[in-house]
């Protein structure tokens, strides 16, 4: 991995709202092909995490950079050809045909009108196949799953061709098969597509078990590691409150503490 | 949908809007033949000289206000539908309409309410004026406050209460009014699509081609909006200056067409609804063209019913909008069983 030229590095960086430091000091790297979880309690500043890298919340102070620009610097046009987000429960047309969602990710580099020419169709052809939905083309989205949306959405991502995608909570609602799905996908995605992948989760299990890196968020601080180093810092077992939940270094989950 | 298909699908449409034109132009109190229209409207003389004139003074200048206020009105609607994500919004929620029966009400009933002394001779010219000086300010006093609003919701209520405190101000002069007054303010909030001269018509057709203009480069932003703002802000669309465009089109167009032919309500909520009912698609640049077209031909035909073929009598355009409008979505949305919005 050429750790030279990180896809998004992030220095100094203080987050939060004007009334409110969410967490402070931030300071990270993300190279592609990585796939990256932000785990954190509710509330820890997952979403205002990503939020801040994505342009879309200011930042208090620090430097954001991606590909060796300044955030503030870029477009918001600019910042779409390089980021891609996918958002947990949006509202949106449910008229629109999974092919038409897939190729709005095209809207930054299609003309004034936003008519898609062949590259921009064969870009939306090749998301679908990725992921594997090809058939569902020309279905209506009232007529999907909650499971397919999601795949739907991730397709509208990759189409839009940036170099990160980054999820908000993307198993959200989805049953457990769904889960380790999508987890499985994302993986399979950053390894394939050589994008880095950060996306925000509940699902600390999963993400132990296939994240390259983890990104937790808490006591406003937040950590950078493997999972295996994080597990060996020991910095898990400080999540949650051990007399409800432990971690448990064996099977590298938590564990509901059933003593009473 | 291919293209080719569309192509078709348009060119029919087109030729049903020139039908409609037609069969309006040739009803009316009088009835002309069609191919009598025809010559006429092509410039050949005809024999009967009353025919010519007619039709060149009053209805083919009727008939074009008519494709004007429909499809203007029509197009509006759909853009604040899609940018308020509200299958209840029209043209008239930034309070256009209740911003030009203000400026109105102000004049044919506040003269006498307010100075103690009416005058019941209005020019045309001061009813437009005070309609859009009216609709104008209110439309201000909306943006204003659209540029303080970080959610797009919170505007259509502005909007609401905007229509509310203009109501409240004039049920407050109806209240004082003699019966004169107030029937000629009725009257005018019935709306009409006749007595337009020349250069009224000029000016709106200017109005409407400037809103059609503004709203051809909002058709991307509307179509990524369709996802909602977070992620039409995640693909680059710019939310304030795009929100902006939607709104200045929106009050170019239905500003205009109130000013010149009343408050007419019904068309610019129910067209898009017929249309997405019909077409099933979101896709804007499908959707405002079918749109332009069955608001212009709607209004053709509702206004060829207004007028009672073969009679004396006229109804107020307001009605017939709505009587012959509202079963045909009620029809359609029960057949379909859901609005897919």
């Amino acid at each position: 991995m050429n750790k030279k030229n990180p896809i998004l590095s992030v220095k100094n960086l203080n987050i939060g709202y004007p009334n409110k430091l969410i967490a402070n000091n931030i300071s990270l790297s993300i190279h592609k092909k990585e796939l990256i979880a932000v785990i954190g309690i509710n509330g820890a500043g997952k979403s205002t995490f990503l939020k801040t890298i994505t342009g879309d919340l200011p930042k208090k102070s620090g430097e954001i950079k991606i590909q060796n620009q300044a955030l503030q610097q870029l477009s918001s046009k600019e910042i779409a050809a390089y980021i891609s987000v996918v958002f947990s429960n949006a509202v949106f047309s449910q008229n629109l045909s999974v092919y038409e969602v897939v190729a709005l990710g095209r809207n930054p580099y299609t003309n004034w009108l936003g008519l898609l020419n062949e590259e921009d169709k064969k870009a939306v052809q090749q998301a679908l196949r990725l992921i594997e939905i090809e058939d569902l083309a020309n279905k209506k989205c009232n007529q999907l799953s909650d499971g397919q949306l999601q795949k739907v959405f991730i397709a509208r991502a990759l189409a839009q061709e940036t170099d990160i995608i980054v999820l908000d909570e993307p198993t959200n609602h989805l049953d457990l098969y769904h889960k380790a799905f999508v987890f499985k996908l994302l993986k399979k995605l950053s390894q394939k597509t050589e994008k880095a992948i950060i996306f925000a989760t509940h699902e600390l299990n999963l993400a132990l078990q296939l994240c390259d890196k983890i990104i937790l968020i808490n006591n406003e601080k937040a950590v950078i590691d493997s999972p295996e180093n994080l597990i060996k810092s020991k910095i898990l077992q400080q999540l949650f409150p051990s007399d409800l939940i432990q971690f448990d270094e064996l099977t590298k989950s938590f564990k509901v503490n059933t003593d009473f | 949908m291919n293209l080719r298909n569309k192509l078709i699908y348009f060119l029919l449409g087109g030729l049903i809007l020139l039908l409609f034109f037609l069969i309006n132009i040739s009803l009316g109190s009088v009835s002309i033949s069609f191919s009598e229209t025809l010559k006429s409207l092509l410039g050949q003389p005809i024999e009967n000289q009353s025919n010519a004139y007619i039709i060149k003074n009053y209805r083919f200048p009727k008939a074009l206000t008519s494709i004007l206020t429909g499809s203007g009105l029509a197009v509006s609607g759909l853009m604040m539908q899609t940018l308020f994500r509200n299958p209840l919004a029209g043209p008239y929620v930034l309070g256009l309409s209740s911003g030009a029966s203000l400026g109105v009400a102000l004049v044919i009933m506040g003269s006498g309410v307010l100075f103690g002394f009416s005058s019941l001779v209005f020019s045309s010219w001061n009813i437009i004026i005070a309609a859009s000086l009216g609709s104008f300010l209110v439309m201000l006093a909306v943006i204003s406050a659209s540029f303080r609003m970080k959610n797009t919701m919170g505007i259509l209520i502005i909007g609401i209460m905007f229509a509310a405190l203009t109501g409240a101000i004039v049920n407050i002069l109806s209240y004082f009014s003699p019966s004169e007054e107030l029937q000629k303010y009725v009257f005018w909030s019935f709306g009409s699509l006749g007595n337009l001269s020349a250069q009224e018509l000029s000016i709106l057709f200017l109005c409407w081609t400037i809103g059609l203009i503004l709203c051809l480069f909002s058709l991307k932003s509307l179509n990524a909006l369709l996802l909602g703002e977070n992620y039409a802000k995640s693909m680059g669309i710019q939310l304030k200056k795009n929100r902006f465009l939607v709104i200045i089109s929106t009050c170019i167009l239905a500003g205009s067409i109130t000013a010149f032919a009343g408050p007419i309500a019904f068309v610019g909520l129910a067209v898009p609804h017929l249309i997405r009912l019909i077409i099933p698609t979101s896709n804007h640049l499908v959707l405002m063209p079918a749109v332009l077209i069955a608001g212009a031909t709607l209004m053709l035909i509702c206004d060829t019913i207004a007028q009672l073929p073969g009679s004396e009598l006229t109804l107020p355009i307001n009605a017939v909008t709505s009587i012959f409008g509202a079963p045909i979505v009620i029809w359609l949305i029960l057949r379909k069983r859901k609005l897919v919005f």
